[in-house]
């Protein structure tokens, strides 16, 4: 299995470290949603499919990548950089320190 | 008589071997029973036998979408043990022992249950102290284990470097001589037929495409041999559990589907007569009957229900086997094959009633899922007849990971390619 990092180009499968399951957006850390931290930490969709999924280039360039790959066939996708897409997302406001909730 | 016996071997042999009956019947779907089991595996076969056996309930039907046999109950390395410290574990996987111990005579089936004992080898003083621990957590709740020295473990598996000089010492290793292995294919082909002959339909070729609902609650399900009601729906699928578990609607569970290999090089003459665990990075190895070495180690470590591998595991496993049997790296490798395991979020089982009204569920066996056959079977056998789990059971529930009760026996967190 090859994955095209967007920085070194095809490298071999073994130069990565895989992260898991990118599905799961992670909910505000200042939450406390039981539910929705629950649900983050132990429920997953296991896609059989096309499955997005954060991989580092840990062999190589070290840069997080989101990867989408096909669980079926091992079949890769597409392959991103993982801070381009934390970048597009919509800020959160920020409690400052000390304020109060 | 038993139907399986020396007198109707000699009896057969003289006949031309005409009069064998076929092991189950191919009977036509019914259209409602007391109990679908989804999954012709070993753990749906076992859970149709033990519901006909020790429930009398005969009203069954196992339904398999191949051919039974075709899953992961022969994908595995036939590894039967019960070394286990948390007592949840140790208890449940002592009762699948006790069961081992009598499967060939209870279903007058040789399932070739060989208890060659199993070796954990300890290569550094901490990880022999954590293993004598498991050990003392073993004998405490009736399981068996031994303690062994470098000078007992080299008597008993002549092939290893006991030497200070090793790249891994050896310090010791924990010796469960109960354990051993069973041919996976007959456990499967035994319980078919147990099951079979207490009345259970074994419906191969008859995938689920969907389940039939009434409101919250399951009626039955659909299938490639049409619809078929049911009072109760149980599900022992292994990796699939994602997939069945999405035609119900319910789209989120605790488990991650991966992939597992494992290996079996040529036949050779007796080289290990027990089965071997490398402590210092994970392979187990045993000897089959037939001769060959049949051996495994990580899974790949990425989501996958492609029932084959990638090689840095081929290569990994590899190394490790020569590095602890130096002797045996010239030996070619004659097959190797993947399956799909359903890893939960704490690396133990989940057997219980639900998640929907008329539901069981069975699933999250990691790779241990072999071993556990005739327990899991027994006690969601249990569980679907008595609406309730067997106290053995009780733990392995799918809600424990929201009650804070997990069931963690190598302590990894909610990281199941850790487990």
């Amino acid at each position: 299995m090859l994955i095209p990092c967007p920085y070194c180009g095809p490298r071999d499968v073994s130069e990565f470290t895989y992260q898991g399951d990118a599905n799961r957006p992670r909910p505000d850390p200042l939450s406390t949603d039981r539910q929705a931290w629950d649900g983050y930490v132990y429920d997953r969709l296991n896609t059989a499919g096309d499955h997005r999924e954060y991989w580092q280039h840990s062999g190589g360039c070290r840069a997080h990548l989101v990867v989408v790959r096909s669980t079926l066939t091992h079949a890769i996708v597409s392959a991103g950089f993982a801070r381009d897409e934390a970048a597009a997302k919509p800020k959160k406001t920020r409690r400052k320190a000390g304020a109060k909730p | 008589m038993a139907e399986y016996s020396a007198l109707a071997l000699l009896k057969n042999a003289l006949t031309g071997n005409r009069d064998w009956k076929p092991a189950w019947r191919k009977p036509e779907p019914k259209p409602e029973y007391d109990v679908v089991v989804v999954g012709g595996g070993g753990h749906g076969l076992a859970t149709a036998y033990y519901l006909a056996r020790e429930h009398g309930i005969t009203n069954v039907a196992v339904v398999e979408k191949g051919w039974l046999g075709s899953g992961n109950v022969g994908r595995n390395t036939t590894i039967v043990r019960s070394n286990y410290m948390l007592p949840a574990n140790v208890r449940f996987y002592e009762h699948s022992m006790k069961l081992w111990e009598n499967l060939s005579h209870e279903l007058n089936y040789n399932v070739m249950f060989s208890q060659r004992g199993i070796l954990n080898l300890a290569h550094t003083p901490s990880q022999a102290d954590d293993f004598i621990r498991r050990g003392n957590a073993m004998l405490h709740d009736g399981a068996d284990a031994v303690w062994l020295t470098p000078a007992e473990i080299a008597k008993k598996v002549p092939g290893l470097d006991v030497s200070a000089k090793a790249r891994f010492p050896i310090v010791g290793g924990l010796l469960q001589p109960r354990a051993g292995t069973a041919r996976h294919d007959a456990v499967a082909w035994g319980y078919a037929r147990g099951a079979d002959r207490l009345g259970v339909d074994i419906l191969e070729n008859c995938e689920v495409t969907g389940f039939l609902r009434e409101g919250e609650r399951v009626t039955g399900v659909a299938t490639a041999r049409g619809e078929i009601r049911a009072k109760k729906v149980a599900i022992a699928v292994a990796g699939s559990t994602g997939r069945v578990m999405k035609l119900a609607g319910i789209d989120r569970l605790p488990i991650e589907s991966h992939v597992l290999q494992a290996f079996v090089s040529e036949s050779l003459k007796p080289v290990i007569d027990t089965v071997v665990t490398f402590g210092a990075g994970h392979l187990y190895v045993s000897q089959s009957d037939k001769g060959g070495l049949v051996f495994g180690g990580d899974i790949d470590g990425y989501n996958s229900y492609a029932q084959r591998g990638n090689l840095p595991v081929v290569e990994e496993v590899m190394s490790e086997m020569a590095s602890l049997f130096p002797g045996l790296a010239p030996v070619r490798l004659l097959r190797s094959w993947g399956g799909i395991m359903d890893m939960s979020m704490d690396g133990s089982p989940i057997i219980t009633t639900g998640p929907l009204p008329g539901m069981f569920l069975n699933s999250g066996w990691c790779y241990g899922g072999f071993k556990a056959t005739p327990a899991s079977g027994w006690c969601f056998a249990w569980t679907i007849a008595k609406d309730a789990p067997h106290p053995l059971n009780a733990a392995f529930t799918l809600d424990r990971f929201h009650r804070g009760a997990v069931i963690d026996e190598k302590g990894q967190g909610a990281t199941p390619r850790l487990h």
